[in-house]
């Protein structure tokens, strides 16, 4: 294996800077350099090389004064969701067009060099408009290309930060996941996501699309490094956003070294017992997903884990339940955008409402409309009861039947994707077959519930396919050393595209 | 049921949209293949089921977060107006609404 620095984890990179083999500066030249050479990617949407070296010399300055942290000097990439001082924060969107925040995201401040663990951000990734879409094709910038084939998507909506992970042009990543958008452009490049429990993670400046399913996690390229930076993302933020778990962060990655070295050799999962939800592995998922996932969960096996059948019996209402609620609490959230304090203000306008109009017609695109519509329709008087209201029903039933399943096994596993990456603008007009497509990863999004997407293989013109794990509750550090372990076995998460 | 034009007209109106007459009809034709989906929610009985607004509630974790009521933050009204589309005299600018 080549020993470029890009080819790296973030395990690998920490432990040169603490032995000063590398300093931060060289390693943001270099990625930054990456960057610049592989912008027909798109994963990109802002980049400041000023800004970034002066991270790093801090980071720098930091390891010479004999700090030895997990991720000091350690570059990153943040999706263009977390708000930041020092570059733009767009959302993917034209009605934030040159926004700069006066804050930076708490994610963003913990991770960071500042105040935090000192990782230095090369820039803002691509994403589907204010998180909006399963293809990274609603952005209002530019699509972003897959690397493993460039006419293909890399799925959304964190689509800009797996592409520049499976490409490694960043060595890790933020994103943020409603419905899928973390564990589906994983799954989609081949690289590690996970979504933690609802609230492990502030959200305190992560630009608002469904406050009751937002939730922000790390992209990389193994379960170990997705710990290294989730150990240091998550944690309770009282005074900035009222649903962050009361819960401390843990130390995942210290405890995946220790299991992973203590396990070598034997039955590492002997005791796990997973389980299969009839309705994950059904016809509405193609043969070369459903072939790999089973490959992946027959490694599993040999790993000690046995396999039982649960059910999730309301598996398929969970796309119009999702489809209902996140519009709704998006059209909310996303009234803020009036072109009076932020944001695009149209030129011609007769009077305030017509401003409005002009204004948020002229800075948000197809997609977004359109769920600010369905939002405002089913939060309309007389419409709310059948629709709004009925969704929060069944969302307690979909939460509930996962409990019913926790009662059978530890883990719950199945596909990320009925398919494997499609091609650019295959979907792009029918919106209701994207819905469709994130089948898997809505229920446990509606519950709360962390998930994760490990690469397991590849399927259909040799593109990448994840498996899902789901945890209950609070279960990260289950699903991370579970996931640690398949990583230990088999090498498809050290797989790369070619040509980048 | 479906959707007609006038809702659509309707709804955008409370949204503070304006669609194209082109874009009324492709919208609507849109959001009427989405409503065929959501009407698969009415087979499900959910009589006495409460509704669940927020994982929150299942988590445990309800009771709501205060903090002392004091100021935390410090005047960052230049920062925050950097931004706007139109300020003065550190006023955001907006049409006149009352004559």
């Amino acid at each position: 294996m080549s020993t470029d620095l890009h080819d790296l984890s973030v395990a690998q990179l920490a432990a040169k800077l603490a032995a000063r083999e590398v300093s931060s500066v060289e390693l943001t030249q270099h990625f930054l350099a990456r960057i610049e050479n592989n912008a027909g990617l798109g994963a990109f949407l802002a980049t400041d090389s000023e800004v970034s070296l002066a991270q790093a010399r801090a980071a720098d300055a930091r390891l010479a004064a004999g700090e030895r942290t997990p991720l000091l000097g350690v570059p990153l990439a943040h999706k263009d969701i977390f708000v930041t001082r020092d570059f733009p924060t767009t959302a993917g969107s034209k009605m934030l067009e040159n926004y700069r925040s006066p804050f930076d995201a708490t994610v963003v401040t913990r991770l960071g060099v500042a105040a935090g663990a000192g990782m230095v951000t090369l820039g803002k990734l691509n994403c589907d408009e204010f998180a909006m879409g399963s293809g990274n094709d609603n952005s209002a910038y530019r699509p972003v290309q897959n690397p493993w084939d460039t006419t293909r998507v890399p799925g959304g909506s964190s689509g800009g930060s797996a592409a520049a992970v499976a490409a490694r042009l960043v060595p890790a990543a933020t994103g943020t996941d409603t419905g899928g958008s973390i564990r589906q452009p994983a799954a989609l490049t081949g690289i590690t996501g996970i979504k933690p429990t609802y609230g492990r993670c502030s959200r305190y400046g992560m630009v608002a699309f469904a406050s009751s399913l937002d939730q922000a996690g790390p992209m990389a390229r193994s379960a170990l490094d997705c710990a290294l930076l989730l150990s240091s993302m998550a944690g309770p933020d009282p005074d900035r956003d009222s649903t962050s778990l009361d819960l401390p962060a843990l130390d995942y990655a210290t405890d995946l070294i220790a299991t992973g070295a203590a396990n070598t050799g034997t039955a590492p999962l002997k005791g796990l017992r997973i389980g299969l939800p009839a309705q994950f592995f059904g016809a509405g998922c193609s043969a070369d997903v459903l072939k790999t996932v089973r490959g992946a969960l027959a490694e599993f096996e040999k790993l000690g884990a046995t396999l039982v059948d649960v059910s999730l019996p309301l598996t398929e209402l969970s796309i119009p339940v999702y489809y209902v609620i996140a519009p709704a609490e998006a059209s909310s959230n996303l009234s803020r955008f009036d072109g009076v304090r932020y944001g695009h203000r149209a030129a011609h306008y007769t009077d305030l409402t017509d401003m409005y109009k002009k204004s948020r017609s002229e800075g948000f695109g197809d997609e977004v409309t359109r769920r600010i519509m369905i939002g405002t329709y089913v939060l309309s008087h007389g419409y709310y009861d059948a629709y709004y209201l009925k969704a929060q029903k069944i969302r307690r039933l979909i939460a509930e039947d996962f409990q019913k399943a926790f009662t059978q096994c530890d883990i719950i596993a199945g596909p990320v994707s009925p398919t494997v990456a499609w091609k650019i603008g295959e979907k792009s007009d029918d919106p209701v077959a994207n819905y469709l497509a994130d089948i898997y990863t809505l229920s446990s999004s509606l519950a709360g519930l962390p998930g994760m997407s490990v690469p397991a293989g590849f399927g259909e013109g040799g593109m990448p396919v994840g498996l899902q794990l789901i945890g209950n509750y609070f279960k990260e550090a289950q699903l991370l050393g579970a996931a640690h372990q398949f990583q230990l076995a088999t090498d498809w998460h050290l797989r790369q595209p070619t040509g980048i | 049921m479906a959707l007609t034009s006038q809702d659509i007209a309707r709804v955008a109106n409370l949204a503070r949209l304006e669609l194209r007459p082109d874009e009324t009809e492709h919208t609507l034709r849109q959001l009427n293949g989405f409503f065929a989906l959501v009407e698969q929610m009415d087979a499900v009985n959910t009589e006495g089921v409460e509704p669940l607004a927020h994982p929150a509630a299942v988590l445990g974790q309800v009771a709501l977060r205060l903090r002392d009521d004091v100021v935390t933050e410090s005047n960052q009204r230049e920062e925050s107006q950097k931004s706007a589309p139109a300020v003065e005299r550190g006023l955001f600018l907006v049409p006149k609404v009352i004559e």
